[in-house]
């Protein structure tokens, strides 16, 4: 008899508050899910700056105990391709920051075309670092049962490389130890950002970011960026190593 | 805009970084090397990470992680300086 016991089709419960489909409903507005997720993936880069501290604190002791053997090794290294990749990582972050602008401003071929543009660029830093480290297995500079300390005792020029001993040339070892563990690193980091950057390319061409929901694009910017600027601090630290003429 | 502006600015310092390895400037050189990969680091954080658009918890999140870092390197530093093995 009561006519309220009949069935009724379920409303839409997002009818009674407005708001984006990406709010998750722990969070009040899209400005605090906004602000916590900036926060959480800018803790998760301090604990990459970290990660990376670590290895640039053993650089820093070892290069103040056995300077003469980093002076050797650091020499081995080309600063044309170094100076090259930096310019390619720094561009390759313009190209990132202009990718978030573009999704914000919902550009989707533009966003498409910076993500695409940072891949490449991305991939030509790894390609010039593949020939690099193919020249140090070469040259008998990857340490382990075949490295060779021949040339740093009797090097070919010794006007512009003074030979050293062989104690301290065994050290060139521990160099060439850090230089491949910090690079190495960079470029495990250089090749997960690509991954995900595919990852990002196809669903930004199914336009997924132009629609507010930005924030992919931007944290995925930041972490570029942390590499990006990890490189910057590895740059001369690693190839500028007292390249003065007449030392 | 802002951004080509700021890769300017980078380029600069990466050209700036290596023209000043090629000087002799003693004890200086990783010095200045480092300031201006420090410099080119702020620029990267401020303004191609938005730092510098951000709210202060983020600014604050930034500068507790330099904070971090630098008590890496200086209680680090400090255990070795303050050994007497001969090596410093």
């Amino acid at each position: 008899m009561d006519s309220h016991a009949t069935a009724i089709e379920p409303a839409d419960v997002h009818e009674s508050h407005e708001h984006p489909a990406y709010l998750r409903h722990h969070f009040e507005t899209p400005e605090q899910q906004k602000e916590a997720s900036a926060f959480g993936m800018w803790l998760f880069l301090l604990t990459e700056i970290m990660f990376f501290g670590g290895l640039f604190a053993a650089y820093l002791i070892y290069r103040n105990w056995y300077y003469p053997a980093f002076v050797a090794g650091s020499n081995t290294l080309k600063i044309s391709l170094g100076t090259v990749n930096t310019g390619v990582l720094i561009g390759s972050s313009f190209t990132m920051a202009m990718g978030v602008w573009c999704a914000e401003m919902r550009k989707k071929s533009g966003l498409v075309l910076c993500l695409l543009l940072t891949m490449a660029l991305g991939l030509v830093f790894l390609g010039v670092k593949y020939f690099e480290y193919k020249e140090k297995f070469e040259l008998h500079h990857v340490p382990g049962a075949d490295f060779s300390i021949e040339k740093f005792i009797h090097p070919d020029d010794p006007a512009k490389n003074p030979p050293l001993g062989p104690d301290m040339a065994a050290k060139t070892q521990v160099y060439f130890s850090l230089y491949f563990a910090m690079t190495g690193m960079h470029a495990l980091h250089m090749i997960i950002g690509i991954s995900i950057l595919v990852f990002l390319v196809v669903r930004a061409r199914q336009g997924a970011y132009i629609n507010g929901y930005v924030q992919p694009i931007e944290y995925f910017g930041l972490y570029w960026h942390f590499v990006d600027i990890v490189w910057i601090f590895l740059f001369p630290l690693l190839y500028l190593i007292n390249r003065h003429p007449g030392r | 805009m802002t951004y080509l502006l700021i890769f300017g600015a980078l380029l600069v310092g990466t050209a700036l970084t290596v023209g000043a390895a090629f000087v002799d400037l003693g004890h200086f050189n990783p010095v200045v090397a480092i300031l201006i990969a420090c410099i080119k680091a702020v620029l990267v954080i401020l303004f191609f990470m938005h730092v510098f658009y951000s709210s202060r918890l983020m600014k604050l999140t930034v500068a507790a992680g330099f904070f971090t870092f630098l008590v890496l390197i200086t209680m680090t530093l400090s255990d070795y300086l303050s050994r007497a093995w001969g090596l410093w």
